[in-house]
């Protein structure tokens, strides 16, 4: 596992006060997480500040697990 | 200490339109800056009633404070306008000379247009009254804009969350934004078939460079609080939770100053684009027309996604 999803999955765990133990790296993390769509973009403005990138919402078309995620923001770093 | 309240009680007591649903789902959430026709005579106006009031404002010390406290984001319909048109025909008569403009929602600033009441009053409403109907809606939003643009005091936007269309366009109407680090600013329009039409593209231009409302509008990318700041349109950006605290020190620095001078600067900084806002207008009622619009707002409302911002 990247360093980046570590690091994205203890985001969201400490963010939306889930168990980081049980987060796993190919889960839906809408679905993991149980947010709705506010939080999602809460969630993505913290990723942004927390990795220094810009993430615009269609590079997100189709991403759903930490997995996917940690990749767009790998490829924007 | 001098203190003045008001409670927007009329528009507590005003319905909500009939299809819009309360909630925090994406399903309740209206987006983009569509301009809801009034919505339909459903007979359910004291649907409001013993509700919270969307609205209140209060002056002390020279500062007045506008609360936003609609259900679920604050969305711009026909009682929101009512509300506003209230606010700004006090407004000048208010002993203040700074003006504070936040919401106490939790998801945010403002979602934007009720596109839910935009659909109903289009499935209610015979085909030949959509126009008229649109172009008075415009015509009252735009007057409240440019008044809220123009007040001769300095306004301070105070900005968490969602902050998108029409919410975006309210804020725009202020002298200073400050951003929490959780406000994300956007203009979805584009999703709907349609452009901003409350005045959002001409202020947003007169902040920034064009090429970041094409890249903002023809994208419909949403961008954070830093990003906001750094491109200009935001003054400063601070911890969750801190903008309103910010804002009324904010408010407090600028009620210091001379008001002639203070009126001046703004007016002589912030001139209206009064010949723009007249064209993107005329341009919202023609793209209005076009059916995708239609589609979409029943895309929007039927949808049961709970990620309509990240498809």
């Amino acid at each position: 596992m990247s360093d980046t999803v570590t690091r994205l999955m203890a985001l969201a765990a400490r963010r939306f006060k889930a168990d980081a133990a049980k987060l796993r790296a190919e889960a839906d993390f809408f679905e993991t997480l149980g947010i709705d769509s506010v939080q999602a973009l809460e969630l993505l403005s913290e990723l942004e500040l927390e990795f220094d990138v810009e993430i615009p919402d269609y590079e997100l078309q189709g991403v759903k697990t930490f997995t996917a995620l940690a990749e767009r923001i790998d490829k924007r770093r | 200490m001098r203190s003045r309240s008001c409670i927007d009680e009329r528009a507590a007591r005003k319905a909500q339109p009939a299809l819009r649903k309360v909630g925090r789902g994406a399903s309740g959430r209206g987006h983009g800056n569509a301009v809801p026709l009034p919505g339909p005579a459903s007979g359910r106006r004291d649907q409001r009633r013993g509700m919270p009031p969307m609205m209140r404002w209060e002056t002390r010390d020279e500062i007045c404070e506008l609360v936003l406290a609609d259900e679920p984001c604050n969305e711009i319909g026909t009682h929101m306008l009512e509300a506003l048109e209230r606010f700004v025909a006090e407004a000048r008569k208010l002993p203040a000379r700074a003006l504070v403009i936040r919401s106490e929602v939790r998801s945010g600033f403002s979602a934007g247009a009720d596109l839910r009441e935009l659909y109903a009053g289009i499935l209610t409403r015979p085909r030949e009254e959509h126009v008229p109907a649109l172009r008075s809606f415009l015509d009252r939003i735009h007057a409240v804009m440019d008044a809220l643009d123009t007040l001769p005091m300095t306004t301070i936007g105070a900005v968490h969350g969602v902050c998108f269309g029409g919410g975006f366009e309210l804020a725009l109407t202020c002298d200073l934004l400050v951003a929490d680090r959780t406000a994300r600013f956007g203009f979805p329009e584009l999703r709907l078939g349609l452009i901003p039409g409350f005045g959002g593209i001409p202020r947003l231009r007169r902040e920034v460079g064009n090429a970041v409302v094409r890249d903002l509008l023809l994208t419909g990318r949403t961008i954070n609080a830093k990003k906001a700041a750094t491109l200009g349109f935001v003054s400063q950006v601070v911890a969750p939770g801190e903008a309103t605290d910010v804002a009324r020190r904010m408010a407090a620095q600028a009620a210091r100053f001379d008001r002639d001078a203070a009126v001046t600067a703004k007016a002589f900084l912030k001139p209206l684009p009064r010949e723009e806002l007249a064209r993107e207008k005329e341009h919202f009622v023609r793209l209005f027309q076009n059916p995708c619009v239609t589609e979409a707002l029943r895309r929007f409302v039927e949808s049961k996604d709970v990620r309509p911002y990240l498809p």
